[in-house]
């Protein structure tokens, strides 16, 4: 899986590519708190839209982003997500703790 | 009930091995003609399982994991992931949701999702003899399917 970083204006976006499991979290974690240690921004988005499997690896991924954001008082928030990851962020109950938006459906 | 087809791979409880194993499963149920949803649902439930097994089974050491998978004639699949680890004291706290030994690394919703994402899981375990998770899942039945 790829993870990458980008950065403008006090909005952090990290883009998935790829699937998140186990395997994959660690390294994507990385990337996320580099990003957030390097930027401190005050919104952070995880861009789903590449994402073609996540299983609940992704939920403590996605947690560590939110913990780390709310101690600097920012923000989260989970875009594109594709039907399957949608389904394992629902069974976390996380759209109570983070706003999370459904992908467009592709034609 | 007897399976019309079967089959099994033996791999080492590399974590690279996570993506291969839901993907040898999901190739198999592929003869089922499954709905993309469907096969979500068995890619993320053995996901779970041989993660478990390569994180909890085999903490400190690389050992031998088995994927089963069996088709059934009312197009059903039995799934069952093997492995001869620690094993898991307590399997009924083990499967209560956000319950997990692995830290804030996992989220403690393996077994919550394997239940939700199939329709029957058994779990046996013998502490120090290792761990079998059992799996059945039905498909529908689509028109245009023989």
């Amino acid at each position: 899986m790829k993870t990458r970083a980008y950065y403008k204006d006090g909005l952090l976006t990290i883009r998935f590519d790829g699937e998140l499991d186990h395997h994959s979290a660690k390294p994507a974690v990385r990337v996320i708190e580099d990003g957030i240690d390097t930027h401190l921004p005050k919104h952070l988005i995880l861009d789903f839209k590449g994402l073609s499997f996540m299983d609940s690896s992704g939920i403590a991924v996605v947690l560590k982003a939110f913990r780390r954001m709310n101690e600097l008082e920012g923000t989260v928030s989970v875009d594109n997500v594709p039907a399957q990851p949608q389904k394992v962020l629902d069974m976390a109950g996380l759209g109570r703790l983070i706003k999370i938006a459904a992908g467009v459906k592709e034609a | 009930m007897k399976a019309v087809n079967s089959m099994k791979i033996e791999f080492q409880s590399n974590s690279a091995n996570e993506g291969f194993a839901r993907s040898a499963a999901a190739a198999f149920a592929a003869q089922l003609d499954p709905t993309l949803d469907e096969l979500g649902d068995i890619k993320t439930a053995v996901s779970e399982a041989v993660t478990n097994a390569i994180v909890h089974a085999y903490p400190d050491t690389i050992g031998k994991i088995t994927l089963k998978a069996r088709l059934f004639p009312n197009n059903s699949l039995d799934l069952t992931i093997r492995d001869w680890g620690r094993g898991i004291d307590d399997i009924d706290k083990a499967r209560e949701p956000l319950y997990t030994t692995g830290g804030e690394d996992r989220s403690g919703m393996g077994f919550t999702i394997m239940e939700s994402f199939t329709d029957k899981l058994k779990v046996k375990s013998t502490p120090g003899r290792g761990t079998t998770v059992t799996m059945h899942r039905r498909f529908s039945t689509r028109a245009g399917r023989e």
